[in-house]
């Protein structure tokens, strides 16, 4: 890159920075200098930082980014500590310590059994240290161990056994005495979808003849299945514009009635 | 001379860039926005089974709902909540709020100071609604309250001891409650409280979801779930059977309704590249086939 390029460049970052600077002032100045008015600027410069990138890759993209990954993570490390490790495990331990915070809970009985997820939780903080980083993995095994524990019963029993149940329709619908059209037609396509879905999925004999028909809408199936959620997916993603849209339409530009 | 400026017509059809394509959607969006293009909403039975069992709670029922979202999916969540809290209001339904997100402790704060108190002044926090806050353990959580939810609540979010709460009384785990509702789109979300809280407790589980997670909650209706918003065109649905009952909420905002019109424009500029750019393709095909 030559000098006169770098030097150029420089003067564009320049004219940059102190446009959004106008800008900024400009907004605040028509929301009449408040507190809200500079929220609001604030999230409008962020939102408009974030939609530069559909440009290109930028500086102001980079800092809204980096910004919001920080506030993030300090976001739910205070949480956790307000609403788990002062009321769930100090209070627990020893009430009195959280007097000044949550008076309420301050005059029930101390339970000593919170010791061991204290004890764990430490044990996990090892990792951190420079000798001993072995001992957190007894507390990621007991947490691995009882998720997977709680997790498979209740994957079993409602994801297995349950939609098992789901899928054991009648195919012919009577209901006072007439045929219930719509529901047959439904159940069907239902029992199609899934017996065929399944063929698909069986490896142990060629999709040839019959089963290799069966096999053929069973990806069909699977297409539709496919196509159905990327339309679902290209509906949120634009909702979440629509929404950016109307924050910056509405409640920055006060153009929306 | 004639194919070969066709040719170059149809590659450039193909090999549209990609900033072209963002412009029309931020046109396809912006513009229905500024006009207030609007569409009338049928409610679907999957939306329906919600509003029907909201609607046929007795007074005094008492309903959980659990915010369970960030501000990043504020847009298509906030409408359903915003809609399902209007009509649980309106029926006089005892509401407790918790959340799974951390993130949806300020969230249901700002909604209960936005809906609740300015629409439903004579609602007291306490005796009408309460607002557990949020509790970390995901699925684990929902396991342990399943059976003795004092054990996780001690306090409400302001602090005030659950037992000087008198709309607390009654609960002691889950199965106290009439109807669970979550609101969410990710983990931990509705389909944890479908398999750690509907299921083994045999609880009525609702609520809405993102559109993108919607897909993978639709097999667990009706058996499993009682009704399923998705994504944005779920809570327009919700919005407009509510303001069909109760006039009164005609001037409330639904943002739901508003959004669907951007929403319905912006679907058919997509389909518009999609059907563009696979004649091209077939085209350019053609032609190459042709010339060999």
């Amino acid at each position: 890159m030559t000098e006169q390029t770098v030097e150029r460049r420089a003067i564009w970052y320049l004219l940059g920075f102190l446009a959004v600077v106008l800008a900024f002032v400009l907004s605040m100045a028509l929301k009449g200098f408040t507190q809200q008015g500079f929220y609001v600027t604030l999230g409008a410069f962020l939102t408009l930082s974030i939609l530069s990138f559909l440009y290109k890759d930028n500086i102001f993209y980079k800092m809204a980014e980096h910004l919001f990954v920080g506030v993030s993570a300090a976001y739910w490390m205070v949480m956790g500590f307000w609403s788990v490790m002062v009321p769930n495990l100090i209070g627990k331990i020893h009430p009195p310590a959280v007097k000044p915070f949550m008076p309420a809970i301050a005059s029930q009985p101390a339970s000593y059994w919170y010791l061991i997820p204290a004890v764990l939780g430490i044990m996990l903080l090892w990792r951190l240290m420079p000798k001993g980083a072995w001992i957190a993995r007894w507390a990621l095994a007991f947490i691995v161990g009882t998720t997977a524990g709680l997790n498979f019963i209740r994957y079993m029993a409602s994801d297995l056994l349950g939609q098992i149940n789901s899928s054991m329709v009648p195919l012919v619908v009577i209901q006072n005495g007439s045929l219930d059209i719509m529901t047959t037609i439904s159940n069907l396509v239902l029992f199609l979808g899934v017996f065929c879905g399944l063929i698909y999925f069986f490896f142990s004999k060629e999709h040839k003849g019959v089963f290799g028909v069966g096999s053929k809408i069973g990806i069909w199936i699977l297409m539709v299945t496919f196509g159905a959620g990327f339309g679902y997916t290209v509906m949120a993603r634009i909702s979440l514009l629509v929404g950016r849209f109307r924050f910056l339409f509405d409640d920055w530009l006060g153009l929306l009635k | 001379m004639t194919n070969g400026v066709n040719k170059t017509f149809l590659e450039k059809m193909q090999a549209i860039d990609r900033r072209v394509i963002f412009l029309f959607i931020g046109l396809a969006v912006a513009l229905p926005l500024l006009f207030h293009v609007v569409f009338t909403e049928k409610i679907t039975p999957i939306v329906g089974a919600i509003y029907d069992r909201v609607e046929n709670l007795p007074e005094g029922s008492k309903v959980l709902i659990s915010f369970d979202y960030s501000p990043s999916t504020v847009p298509e969540i906030q409408p359903m909540v915003d809609a399902v809290l209007r009509h649980c209001a309106a029926r006089k339904v005892k509401i407790y709020i918790m959340g799974l997100w951390a993130t949806g402790q300020n969230i249901a704060d700002e909604t209960i100071s936005r809906v609740l108190k300015p629409e439903f002044p004579a609602y007291q926090y306490g005796e009408d609604y309460v607002n557990l806050g949020y509790k970390s353990g995901n699925q684990g959580l929902i396991n342990v309250i399943l059976t003795d939810l004092k054990k996780m609540y001690t306090t409400d979010v302001h602090g005030t001891a659950i037992d000087s709460i008198p709309m607390m009384a009654p609960i002691r785990n889950l199965r106290n409650f009439d109807l669970i509702l979550s609101f969410g789109g990710g983990f931990p979300g509705m389909k944890e409280w479908v398999l750690f809280a509907g299921d083994p407790g045999r609880i009525p589980v609702a609520g809405g979801v993102t559109a993108v997670s919607a897909p993978q909650l639709y097999p667990y209706y009706p058996s499993q779930l009682l009704g399923l918003m998705g994504g944005i065109k779920g809570a327009a649905e919700y919005e407009s059977e509510v303001i069909r009952h109760y006039s009164r909420f005609e001037n409330s905002s639904h943002p739901g309704i508003d959004m669907m019109g951007p929403q319905a424009v912006a679907h058919i500029v997509i389909i518009l590249f999609i059907v563009v750019g696979n004649v091209a393709y077939f085209l350019t095909r053609r032609r190459e086939a042709e010339n060999d």
